[in-house]
């Protein structure tokens, strides 16, 4: 039953989705463009040294901010912004009533677009090694598919707390704006701003609690070969999406009784 | 004996709805305190619909038609009552049922604006378990009969209003569902579309024996396609029943022109009996009760040298408008 969704209904959501997404390739080139956070604040930290208070070198800083933009670029999500405005617009009513949650059509969608986004990342790293040959490295291959899997848990982890949120638009019409409180601990905590190795330790003990650190930091430092606890932060992933998902699946089923499938 | 595919109980459904005072000082009280009411939009209906009708659903905007429909497909939840579609809770969204009905709102489409339908037509067969193979086969069925062909392979949004029309009904029949709900489908469609589209669904309602629950202002929708109807007025039924005798209920007169011989002849029935309309030279315009069509027509024929006579329909339209005119028309 689970590999005949995998099979034919993911499989032909994707298919559909990335032909859809091919329509937009200057878009898409864009948006891979506007995720290079990682490279500002690489400059910010080699520039001020700031990597010598955390025992870091460059090339493993540099290492760290690239894996860090792989990993966004492979794991950001919008799922919020979309179900809003579809579900205002009632739009989101014609998948309702088919056999399929809707937000399968929202997975699929991101997934299309990563694999769309994945040349230009490509480019984009390729100029990187260019402007920091010192940087290149070749990661081994165990860690590099452990940090693939990790990037897509933290695709999952991050899709998931947005559908929750986005569910929240049945009762509150705005839920974006409760994903938008979410958005400073994910900036500061999550790894895109700075390692969360350079924070103090007891706080450092708490971020771990959370599940941001999860969204960039451990499977970059996975990626870039820092040093890391990859079991603790696998099995930290996984609980989770455990965690979340029931979570989702209630939210969800008391969510579709409010529906009042407004403008259509 | 047909079957009930469609049982609804005391049916009710009401929405909380906020009000705000316009201008500034509206917006900021609306601000810290919200004032909300609950609406009630659907008021205790029931009716049943059998296997293979055809049902249209008449009311004035805002009637709660729509509404109706929403609930019998499961896409909202009803605040009182019971529905029972096919013998499944609509709004439990069960997968058997939900591959047994499809939803077609004029106003709303499900197809991907950027690819050509085509492509929409096998996630749709995916998503229903149809096999590709199948999937072919009943894309080319549906197409022939919707008369769609090189516009399968053009992007939606190069489409125009019909022919997108005709691939949101073909998107939405792939899983050859028995249970149509369709909400004003031919909204927006010029005449031809529109007379296309109806002929579409009398074949497959013919073909199938689905079950059909339309709504839509173009009477003509109405009076081709349903025999029955069930009239909604401020969110409870007002009529249900034969679409024929609602229409002789509210016309139960016709108008006749005759053209008499003489003006002799038009004066003499001028004073026979009738009511008369109007009366100018040697035609009379009289008005007669359905019932007594026959009998007064042999009298007139028998008594008077009658040259032509013409009986007026009232316009179908200006009759069932009536039925959506709040309040001021009771059934």
């Amino acid at each position: 039953m689970i590999s005949n969704l995998i099979n034919r209904k993911i499989f032909t959501l994707l298919k559909v989705q990335y032909s859809n997404m091919l329509e937009y390739r200057v878009e898409i080139a864009l948006w891979a463009i506007s995720g290079i956070i990682p490279f500002f604040m690489l400059n910010i930290w080699t520039n001020n040294n700031l990597n010598e208070s955390i025992n870091i070198s460059d090339i493993l800083l540099s290492r760290y901010f690239l894996c860090a933009f792989f990993v966004r670029q492979f794991s950001v999500v919008w799922v919020v912004f979309s179900f809003e405005e579809d579900s205002l617009m009632g739009k989101v009513s014609p998948y309702l009533i088919q056999p399929l949650n809707p937000f399968f059509r929202y997975f699929a969608q991101h997934l299309a677009e990563q694999i769309t986004r994945f040349p230009f990342a490509l480019i984009i790293a390729f100029f990187f090694f260019i402007i920091n040959p010192e940087s290149l490295w070749i990661p081994n291959l165990s860690i590099l598919l452990l940090s693939i899997v990790s990037t897509f848990l933290s695709f999952l982890i991050q899709f998931l707390i947005q559908s929750i949120i986005a569910c929240l638009c049945f009762w509150t019409e705005k839920a974006s704006s409760i994903e938008r409180l979410l958005f400073i601990p994910t900036l500061f905590l999550s790894g895109l701003l700075a390692p969360v190795v350079s924070f103090p330790a007891y706080v450092k003990s708490w971020i771990y609690l959370t599940p941001f650190p999860y969204l960039i930091d451990f499977p970059a430092n996975l990626m870039s070969g820092n040093e890391t606890n990859i079991s603790g932060g696998l099995g930290m992933q996984i609980l989770w999406i455990f965690l979340l998902y029931p979570l989702f699946k209630k939210i969800w089923s008391e969510g579709t009784k409010k529906y009042t499938a407004m403008g259509s | 004996m047909v079957q009930n595919i469609i049982d609804v109980r005391n049916l009710s459904k009401s929405f909380d709805i906020s009000s705000k005072e316009p201008g500034l000082k509206g917006t900021i009280k609306h601000f810290f305190r919200r004032q909300t009411k609950s609406l009630k939009v659907i008021k205790n209906i029931s009716f049943e619909i059998k296997e293979g009708e055809i049902v249209g659903f008449l009311g004035a905007n805002g009637a709660g038609k729509t509404t109706i429909l929403k609930m019998l497909c499961g896409l909202i939840y009803p605040s009182e009552g019971s529905i029972l579609v096919s013998e499944h809770l609509p709004f439990r969204r069960k997968e058997n049922f939900l591959k047994n009905i499809t939803l077609i709102m004029g106003q709303k489409q499900q197809l991907i604006w950027d690819l050509p339908p085509i492509e929409s037509f096998y996630l749709n067969a995916s998503i229903y378990d149809i096999d590709k193979f199948e999937a072919k086969k009943r894309i080319k069925k549906l197409s022939e009969m919707l008369e769609i062909d090189e516009e399968l392979f053009i992007p939606v949004r190069k489409l125009s209003l019909g022919q997108r029309m005709k691939s949101e009904l073909l998107a939405a029949l792939i899983h050859e569902p028995n249970i149509l709900f369709l909400d004003e489908p031919t909204l927006g469609l010029d005449i031809n579309a529109q007379r296309n589209l109806r002929k579409f669904l009398q074949k497959y309602n013919k073909e199938t024996n689905a079950t059909i629950c339309l709504t839509s202002h173009y009477m003509k929708d109405i009076t081709s396609l349903c025999k029955r109807v069930i009239c909604v007025q401020e969110g409870a039924i007002s009529y249900d029943g034969k679409l024929d005798l609602l229409l002789k209920k509210l016309s139960p007169v016709k108008e006749i022109l005759i053209v008499c011989r003489s003006e002799e002849d038009a004066s003499k029935l001028e004073n026979f009996g009738f009511t008369v309309k109007n009366k100018i030279k040697n035609e009379i315009t009289i008005k007669i009760e359905n019932e007594s069509i026959t009998p007064s027509l042999k009298s007139i024929l028998n008594n008077f040298d009658i040259e032509d006579l013409f009986i007026n329909e009232p316009p179908i339209d200006e009759v069932i408008g009536k039925v959506l005119i709040k309040k001021e028309y009771d059934i």
